[in-house]
């Protein structure tokens, strides 16, 4: 009896898990006006999140649905919350199976499975997020979120009236550390007093941790806060102190309205378009896509009402000097916050140099632990 | 600065500590619950909804209450009545938890409420120093401290706590003397699920006030660790709580001022903190005189003979 009951609770709880990984298919009504010659294409998608993360994962959905409305893209499809690992692989696989031509993994830890995965589907393509590996049939996709946050850094610096800025870091890994660093150098390029002091949580996702991470740095004189996590909580501990806030991958401005200036934010529909058209056209060719505001991969959000007319001047100035490639974040000379000289004057970091960062730049307060 | 860093550690240590005290009753009944993680989303989801939608912080707070409690009964059943494997059953009551607050939590992100304001003690809050830090949280904070008190009251003063503890040390005996160890049990399990639950609300309501898939990440886990720090103890439990949320209000602070310590290390801290506690905690257990109850995960069956 007991055996059984034991049985019966492990088999629904199988089932129930087995339910909520199922395809989610949306097909499209009627194909309209579907283009005479090329291939039709069939996406899908593997999120390490929920759709309804407000963060990442939506931010991918929202490129998704564009590319959904493509005449040549006749089904697109996703699954959710895919946990990194041997999950991942027979997820991807099953995809593949199904009949899916154009598959995009959307995290890290899907590199492995992915190509793992592709190497037995020759004839699908497969795109991976984030990652450094690929092969005859699978490229690499990922943006220079770096520009957009020297930006969001050039609002702090402007905004800021005790010239500490106070950063909700996630893990001391360069995607973040370069973060950081865009965003200080940002914020001194405008401000030279100002100061960016860093609180890592260890966390993508513990809103009570990294809410409290906001208060330390606000305990200590910052009034403005940023983040790299996917929640909103250091934001509303900015609120609730009347400090302001700059957030990160999607517009939170109804749920801070008292405190939101703008955020550096994902318009993933650039890469997914153009990759669509290239597999649609049988153009596409394996590469690693790093691209940045000019190819509208990456942007910061409009700067809210809180911002005034001179600061939006000086970011939209400098936005467009990034975009017409006068302007280099990482150009020096360059000192860490150490004093020694990062970057040599006249010279820039290349992208191996920036996609392995690992030193802080000199205003701001803290350590990458390396 | 001393004030402040008070302030957080008990903020920071008070859904640890509802979710604690909740595991404890359960565990001097002789049930482990390792459902506490799905039981704290439960009423942190039930909790939120029911402020969005009827406006009554004080209403969230019973709602989540019951909620994690009509859904900690399910593993009653399962363990007291059908004497089910407790460590299977509280397993499943987490993945359980998560799963369905994931999904009828959707529409519930991104959405706020205003949720528990501040709220100073008349005079007390005006103490310098000890005012700011302890007298200055909002309601849900002195409930936990007074539900504390209750469950030292209830355990040590009254003839059902003792039943109760009788309960969990040797049901066969608290049965021959005429308790009714299945009901007993199942109380017990009811009202450690509803305090679980109101660790929760407590994340949802107060701590950071909106809903967020997973929010609790991982404290009903720091809770069950925490119930062997306590040695079964309320009060200790409240020890316990704050030390471990203090000790994170601590690094962060840390960071903030500009220490140099490498950030790895201070993320450690909680965690090796934990392990200390727990070697201490174990070698005095081997010196006999165990707090642990003494037929904690075992199902009681009258007709069974030993």
């Amino acid at each position: 009896m007991k055996k059984l009951l034991l049985l019966a609770v492990i088999s629904a709880f199988l089932v129930f898990t087995g339910c909520t990984n199922q395809p989610k298919e949306e097909a499209k009504p009627e194909p309209a006006a579907k283009a005479e010659t090329g291939k039709e294409v069939k996406a899908a998608f593997i999120y390490v999140g929920p759709v309804g993360d407000a963060g990442w994962t939506y931010a991918h959905d929202m490129g998704r649905k564009v590319m959904a409305d493509l005449p040549f893209v006749t089904e697109t499809n996703y699954i959710e919350s895919v946990p990194e690992g041997a999950e991942s692989t027979r997820l991807i696989t099953s995809l593949a199976q199904k009949g899916y031509n154009l598959i995009f993994t959307t995290s890290f830890g899907y590199m492995d499975p992915t190509l793992e995965v592709a190497n037995k589907f020759p004839e699908v393509t497969f795109m991976h997020c984030s990652g450094y590996k690929t092969a005859e049939n699978m490229g690499t996709y990922f943006g220079r979120m770096y520009e957009p946050r020297y930006l969001a850094g050039v609002v702090a610096g402007k905004m800021t009236k005790s010239n500490i800025i106070g950063y909700v870091a996630a893990f001391p890994i360069p995607e973040v550390i370069r973060g950081i660093n865009a965003f200080t150098l940002g914020a001194r390029s405008v401000n030279p007093e100002a100061v960016v002091k860093v609180v890592w949580t260890q966390t993508w996702f513990d809103p009570a941790k990294e809410s409290d991470a906001a208060e330390a740095v606000l305990d200590v004189g910052a009034d403005v806060i940023t983040m790299h996590q996917d929640t909103p909580a250091p934001l509303q501990a900015a609120e609730k102190r009347g400090a302001l806030a700059i957030g990160y991958n999607s517009v939170m401005s109804e749920q801070v309205p008292g405190a939101w200036l703008t955020a550096p934010v994902w318009n993933w529909e650039a890469v997914y378009t153009k990759i669509a058209e290239e597999v649609h056209n049988g153009t596409w060719e394996p590469s690693q896509i790093w691209w940045g505001m000019e190819e509208g991969l990456v942007d910061i959000a409009p700067l809210s009402d809180l911002v005034p007319e001179d600061v939006k001047a000086v970011v939209n100035e400098k936005k467009a000097q990034i975009m017409s490639g006068e302007l280099k974040v990482f150009a020096g000379e360059l000192k860490d916050n150490k004093g020694n000289i990062a970057v040599a004057a006249g010279t820039e970091m290349s992208d191996g140099e920036m996609l392995g960062m690992n030193f802080f730049v000199e205003g701001v307060q803290g350590d990458t632990g390396n | 600065m001393i004030e402040i860093l008070l302030f957080a550690t008990i903020k920071a240590g008070t859904p640890i500590l509802f979710a604690t005290l909740g595991a404890i009753v359960m565990e001097r009944s002789g049930i482990i619950n390792l459902g506490i993680e799905g039981l704290m989303l439960i009423g942190a989801l039930s909790g939120f909804v029911t402020a969005l939608y009827t406006g009554s912080l004080f209403l969230a707070v019973v709602v989540s209450f019951f909620a994690s409690m009509a859904v900690g009964s399910i593993h009653g059943i399962i363990t007291v009545y059908l004497r089910g494997n407790q460590i299977v059953s509280g397993l499943s009551l987490t993945m359980f938890g998560i799963g369905l607050t994931a999904l009828f939590g959707r529409g519930m992100v991104g959405k706020t409420i205003s949720g528990f304001d501040k709220f100073h003690i008349p005079g007390l809050s005006k103490i310098p120093v000890i005012g700011p830090a302890l007298f200055r949280h909002d309601l849900l904070v002195y409930l936990s401290v007074l539900i504390v008190v209750l469950v030292s009251l209830f355990f040590y003063k009254t003839k059902w706590g003792l039943y109760l503890r009788s309960v969990g040390e040797n049901p066969a005996a608290a049965d021959t003397s005429g308790i009714n160890v299945l009901k007993y049990r199942m109380m017990a399990v009811l009202v450690g699920s509803g305090l679980a639950g109101l660790g929760g609300c407590y994340l949802s309501l107060a701590y950071t006030p909106f809903w967020m898939e997973n929010m609790s990440a991982g404290r009903g886990w720091i809770a069950v660790a925490l119930v062997i720090f306590a040695q079964w103890n309320s009060t200790r439990a409240l020890a316990g709580a704050y030390l471990f949320g203090g000790i994170n209000a601590l690094q962060l602070r840390m960071q903030a001022v500009g220490t140099t310590i490498s950030p790895h290390l201070l993320a450690m801290l909680p965690y090796i903190f934990t392990i200390i506690v727990l070697i201490i905690a174990t070698m005095r257990l081997e010196k006999g005189s165990s707090p642990e109850p003494e037929s904690l995960g075992l199902p009681y069956d009258r007709e069974d003979r030993k």
